[in-house]
């Protein structure tokens, strides 16, 4: 069994192209002044609904064409791609953060901590999250923060359940009591012993977490309540596409594949990401 | 006359429910001796191991009765205090390597962590006696061992690791709570002769909780039968092994056959014996009331 | 035993719903912004403030709104919704047999999609078959409801139109119903081009949440069946001469169906979060449309009636879940 797996690692193909993707965008979110052919805002009547540059009737230098304002798609799916990854990597820290946190400590100590937390959980599961996120981006305001807070606010619940329960099933583990013995503290212990076994699971949620931001702030755009209408985001391209999808679905079908790609990426990347940071599977 | 490495005198221990689980348990051991605690299964003997390193489960409770480790009582000290006490003067052989390795840490800094980070051992200092350690359990790579994860070691080394681990702070007594169980046969017989040896060595007295007599007579000069969380005989090894006093010890040897009639297949215990044992027992606990001041032990 | 526990559960789900109840009412008053700044045009007067003000209870402390309104929901008085001038429960009552019918017909698609590939990926474990089988998953898993509803209306409402991609049903027909269950009374009554024209509007939305669900479905039935099918009366089935699917669908379903519906019960109340999401982008009238609208409105009696509805449907799922799981577990009816 051991020497099962023990086996010469495999070259894990989805951890490579997931992570290329991811670094591309992100790369082209961060050079978008320099990467970008035009400028996302510039509108031009003239050059309203372009198609992308294979079909019939498009426009040089408009690769995937304009929408109805006759902005150029790339530029904006360039420059969308900023705000995606700042709420991805903000939001979805800030959730991993607090959540793990509060699962290492419920599940390590039990007791009194464990009830608490888990009532809280309990209040925040009988959310619909989506709903719960649209509210609270109305209440604070919309804005990059406003998005950020609140999808942390609400999905610290993802990495709080399974933390806790690791946790849990990491403090009946022998070495653990061992600790206890050679007299190391219980903070000690929760932190040295029992987080290091519970780091792959916290990697692979956290990248998926990512994705889940991307969606989330995709969603807060499309329903106009992420940040100002103006910017370029992958959320108001498709709730702009949505509006033309009989006139230009090209509009549409770019964000979408964008938000899709990057979506997957971030759940395979996390698996990978997972196998390759836990000894006994690696 | 110096006080006992150990000393239990009276220990008694319920389950949340009330049940009882230890019943007055009394037993020393003196400097440098090894002493089997011997039973069947659920008869409690890992529990007293337990208790002694103050690791019990929360479900369970001491009631009354006193733990003392060189003459200092733990029950009197300060959570903190005994706990500090513990650590410095104790260390556990467990029941399975496996699941005492932290999977995700490599074993040196799991070997030396308590060196360094409890007794302020310089760093140096605990990597030179962990590879002597090392080298004493007949550990021959060193720099590998200390560099793997526990998962890409044998059973066998891992339990060597643990005993090296064990012995390196220099604890004057040991709990070993079945440290062969886990293992092949073949390899029972080397770590129960490494202990041993380590235990000569360094005169460390040991409270070897066991479910087998075999092992009893080969490590062990003082041996406490238990049964449900009773003590029914105390002896020097080479005297119970020679006369066995009560009814349930003997029987008990009945029950393992290369002591009577190696052909014989593995008998259980008689079942009269048992009934006898059983009503005694429950005779006792009907009488039996927790003193006030003996609860003082979480 | 069960007894117990039911009442137990019971408890904390009276808990968790007045927790729902302090949160929702806490973010919606206690962030910065006035509700009634936002709920005037900008401009009104000060005499106009302080008039809806008193009118929705806003003058009073904190604690004295929450106990007003609790009283109130406690008796059926969800307050009235200051856009749309009616009654919330009214209004909310009116929309949830809508959702109910998208949720409900989105876990049959889920099911009927889940269960034969679970049970295909078992048979032909090993196989090409289950390999494309985990794939798929894989791809449905990962790619929530949101985003499976746009490539729906991109596949079936443009490139091949064959399903509606907006609304609940055609506008032009006319509907008999007395109830707001147009699906249910248009089968009851009979009236199967109505139900036609309802499933055909119901179809994409219902897709798009079923999918993730289905991919989990599938995939942890598929494990529990083959943990199950290595287990020795799985084998002794097989020597008895049964064949591979008879033996699953025979011996392992029964077995697998457990936790399958432990999983099946907690993912049920995410798609039910994941209509609010849906309903807006295919332009359903249910509740999770009503609740976008009711935010950007600011509506506040209008977004808690809504949310505590949501939330009491979901700590209801869970219970029945709970209560079905203690009654078909051999192992706790007895216990």
């Amino acid at each position: 069994m051991v020497e099962a797996r023990a086996l010469p690692r495999r070259t894990n193909p989805r951890l490579w192209l997931a992570g290329g993707w991811l670094l591309v965008i992100l790369l082209a979110a961060i050079f978008a002044p320099l990467v970008a052919p035009h400028d996302p805002l510039a509108q031009d009547l003239m050059l309203e609904r372009l198609p992308p540059f294979w079909v019939t009737g498009a426009e040089p230098g408009y690769w995937l064409g304009t929408d109805s304002l006759g902005r150029d798609l790339l530029s904006r799916l360039i420059y969308g791609g900023r705000i995606a990854f700042a709420v991805a990597f903000a939001a979805a820290i800030a959730a991993c953060l607090v959540g793990s946190a509060l699962g290492l400590v419920a599940g390590y100590f039990g007791g009194w901590a464990d009830r608490i937390v888990s009532r809280i959980v309990d209040i925040w599961m009988a959310f619909p999250p989506v709903l719960f996120a649209i509210l609270l981006v109305a209440v604070l305001g919309t804005g990059l923060s406003s998005v950020i807070i609140a999808i942390a606010v609400i999905d610290w619940t993802r990495f709080c359940r399974v933390v806790r329960a690791e946790a849990m099933s990491q403090a009946r583990m022998d070495y653990v009591e061992n600790a206890r013995i050679a007299g190391f503290g219980r903070l000690d212990i929760m932190l040295r012993e029992v987080l290091p076994n519970v780091l792959p699971t916290i990697i692979a949620l956290l990248s998926l977490e990512m994705g889940i931001a991307v969606i989330v702030e995709a969603i807060l755009s499309f329903v106009n309540l992420s940040i100002s209408t103006d910017d370029p985001t992958w959320g108001g391209m498709i709730a702009e596409g949505r509006l033309s999808i009989h006139q230009a679905w090209w509009v549409l079908v770019f964000p979408l594949i964008m938000l899709i790609l990057t979506v997957l990426s971030f759940s395979q990347f996390g698996e990978g990401l997972k196998s390759r940071f836990d000894p006994v599977l690696r | 006359m110096s006080a006992p490495c150990l000393e239990i005198e009276g220990l008694s221990a319920t389950l949340a429910n009330g049940v009882r689980v230890l019943r007055s348990v009394s037993l020393t051991v003196e400097p440098g001796e090894v002493r089997a605690l011997v039973g069947e299964s659920g008869a409690g003997k890992s529990m007293i191991g337990k208790a002694v390193l103050g690791v019990l489960p929360p479900s369970i409770r001491v009631v009354e009765g006193r733990i003392a480790l060189e003459g200092t009582e733990l029950g009197k000290l300060a959570p903190r205090a005994s706990r500090a006490l513990i650590g410095a003067r104790t260390a556990l052989i467990p029941q399975d390597p496996l699941t005492a390795l932290n999977p995700s840490r490599r074993i040196g800094p799991q070997m030396t962590d308590r060196l360094v980070k409890i007794l302020g051992w310089d760093g140096t200092k605990a990597d030179q006696r962990i590879r002597k350690l090392l080298d004493d359990v007949r550990i021959r790579e060193p720099d590998r061992v200390l560099r793997s994860y526990p998962h890409e070691l044998s059973g066998g080394m891992r339990q060597r690791v643990l005993i090296a681990a064990a012995f390196a702070a220099e604890p004057r007594l040991i709990v070993a709570d079945e440290p062969t169980t886990a293992l092949d046969v073949t390899v029972q017989k080397q770590i129960l002769r490494l202990i041993v040896e380590l235990q000569r060595e360094h005169g460390t007295a040991i409270l070897f909780v066991t479910h087998d007599l075999g092992v009893v007579a080969k490590i062990s000069q003082k041996v406490t039968v238990l049964y449900a969380g009773k003590v029914v005989e105390q002896a020097d090894t080479a005297a119970l092994f020679a006369s066995p006093q009560h009814p349930y010890t003997r029987a008990l040897m009945a029950a393992t056959p290369r002591y009577t009639d190696p052909m014989a297949s593995l008998r259980p215990v008689d079942e009269a014996v048992l009934a006898g044992l059983s009503a005694e027992i429950a005779t006792a606990d009907r009488n039996w009331k927790p003193n006030a001041r003996g609860s003082g032990h979480d | 035993m069960i007894l117990q526990r039911t009442l137990t559960r019971l408890l904390t789900m009276i808990a968790t719903l007045f927790g729902v109840a302090v949160v929702v009412f806490v973010v919606i008053r206690v962030a910065p912004g006035d509700p009634i700044s936002m709920m005037l045009p900008p401009g009104a007067s000060q005499a106009d403030i302080d008039r809806l003000r008193a009118l929705y209870g806003l003058d009073k402390s904190l604690v004295e709104q929450f106990v007003i309104w609790l009283t109130g929901v406690v008796h059926g008085d969800f307050g009235t919704s200051i856009s749309l001038r009616q009654n919330v429960l009214g209004l909310v009552l009116g929309r949830l047999p809508a959702t109910l019918e998208l949720s409900i017909f989105a876990l049959l698609i889920a099911l009927a999609v889940g269960l034969p590939l679970a049970v295909l990926g078992a048979r032909e474990r090993g196989t090409a078959v289950e390999a494309g089988i985990d794939v798929a998953n894989g791809v449905a898993l990962s790619i929530p409801d949101f985003l499976w509803g746009l490539v729906l209306i991109l596949l079936f409402g443009v490139l091949m139109p064959v399903f509606e991609i907006s609304g609940r049903v055609s506008p032009q027909l006319d509907l008999p119903f007395t109830t707001n269950f147009y699906l249910f009374e248009s089968i009851v009554r009979l009236r199967f081009d109505l139900t036609a024209n309802l499933l055909g509007h119901m179809f994409m939305p219902a897709l798009a949440l079923a999918l993730p669900l289905a991919a989990i479905i599938a995939q942890l039935l598929k494990q529990s069946l083959k943990e199950l099918l290595t287990l020795d009366y799985m084998v002794l089935a097989r020597v008895k001469g049964f064949s591979e699917t008879q033996v699953i669908l025979r011996e392992g379903l029964k077995n697998a169906a457990l936790p399958t519906l432990t999983l099946v019960g907690v993912q049920f109340t995410f798609l039910i979060g994941g209509t609010v999401i849906v309903e807006r982008l295919f332009s359903y009238e249910g509740l999770g449309n009503m609740a976008i609208d009711a935010v950007v409105n600011r509506d506040l009696p209008l977004i808690q009636g809504i949310v505590l509805v949501f939330a009491l449907l979901f700590v209801v799922i869970n219970l029945v879940v709970d209560m079905a799981y203690a009654l078909l577990n051999p192992r706790l009816r007895h216990g």
